[in-house]
């Protein structure tokens, strides 16, 4: 069972692991309300790609979970569910919900 | 981690694919291939998958599985694929569609999947293999020139949307080998082609790994978004 808290604290893992990449005013501080997409995000679109790549195989690696955060829901939402953490976390709980794993 | 270079490729149990896999086997890298079929691969450094090229989940679960197994991939080589010489007219939707997926959408799957891996570890040696085909322009080669066409262009579209990790991406335009590709195309079409070209001959399977060898080595890391005609045009 993944749990919010679960979720998030992937997430996080994800982050820390990208920002290990950014200098200091760029790295992400890690808050339900970081901005990771869009308007006001620290990130760049390679940064982006990357967070997603690793937020991916972090799912894969710690949970066994198999999501694919560039598919055409994903991408097709009227708001993007990479928006912020809260909304990326949101999204992964509605997608673990349907390969059978609670969050 | 694995300390041995990974290099995967696609459409190994014949012709080019085999012969890379071998070759490159020998150069003591580890090598993972696929095909529809059976491995007939025999090494102690070959991993052989059954898939698909053109099945989503099946590739995504081999990528998963390289990743777990080696932390790395160094090396993508996208050979496996399909030709049909046919008059467009006479060319049924459903070969039109076949064609597309298997010698465009699935190299964009394995590039895609491929470059998640080596972005990490920034550094990736990508190569597509294209066809002269795509710039001759020859009669009854429509659809198969238009795929190769494609490839080549995302090759190089590719390339600039990824430099910036260290992941270079190019491809070879390859001429006919005498393989089973090529063996239920018509001698004269086939004599037409090399006409085409300035060296009049068939490619042997080193002229191929002569060029792969100069692509993935680490001094080649300023070259991509080319594509290397072979036999000249």
């Amino acid at each position: 069972m993944l749990s919010e808290e679960e979720i998030i604290k992937t997430i996080y893992g994800a982050m820390e692991e990208i920002n290990d990449q950014l200098s200091g005013e760029n790295k992400l501080v890690l808050s339900h309300e970081t901005v990771l997409y869009g308007l006001n995000s620290r990130l760049d679109s390679l940064g982006l790609v990357n967070l997603i790549v690793e937020v991916e195989q972090r799912f894969q690696d710690e949970h066994g979970l198999e999501i694919d955060l560039t598919d055409e829901k994903a991408l097709s939402q009227k708001s993007s569910p990479f928006r912020t953490v809260k909304t990326l976390s949101g999204y992964i709980s509605s997608l673990s919900d349907n390969t059978g794993k609670s969050a | 981690m694995s300390k041995t270079k990974v290099i995967l490729i696609t459409g190994t149990s014949r012709g080019i694919g085999k012969y890379l896999a071998e070759y490159y086997c020998g150069k003591n890298f580890l090598a993972a291939g696929c095909s529809r079929s059976a491995n007939t691969v025999s090494s102690a450094n070959y991993i052989h998958f059954t898939a698909d090229v053109t099945d989503e989940v099946s590739v995504k679960k081999m990528f998963s599985e390289i990743r777990k197994s080696y932390g790395r991939l160094d090396i993508l080589i996208n050979n496996a694929g399909i030709a049909s010489m046919n008059h467009a007219l006479l060319t049924p939707l459903k070969t039109a569609e076949n064609i597309i997926r298997t010698n465009f959408t699935a190299p964009f799957l394995f590039c895609r999947e491929a470059a998640k891996i080596m972005l990490k570890n920034k550094f990736g040696r990508i190569i597509n293999l294209s066809s002269v085909a795509a710039d001759i322009n020859l009669e009854g080669e429509a659809v198969y020139a238009a795929s190769k066409s494609a490839l080549v262009s995302f090759t190089k579209t590719f390339s600039k949307e990824i430099s910036g990790y260290g992941i270079t991406v190019n491809s070879i335009g390859l001429t006919p080998v005498k393989t089973g590709l090529v063996r239920n195309v018509p001698d004269e079409k086939m004599n037409e082609l090399l006409g085409r070209l300035s060296i009049k001959r068939f490619a042997d399977f080193s002229d191929i790994s002569n060029v792969t060898d100069f692509l993935i080595s680490e001094g080649s890391g300023f070259i991509t978004g080319q594509n290397i005609n072979l036999g000249g045009i």
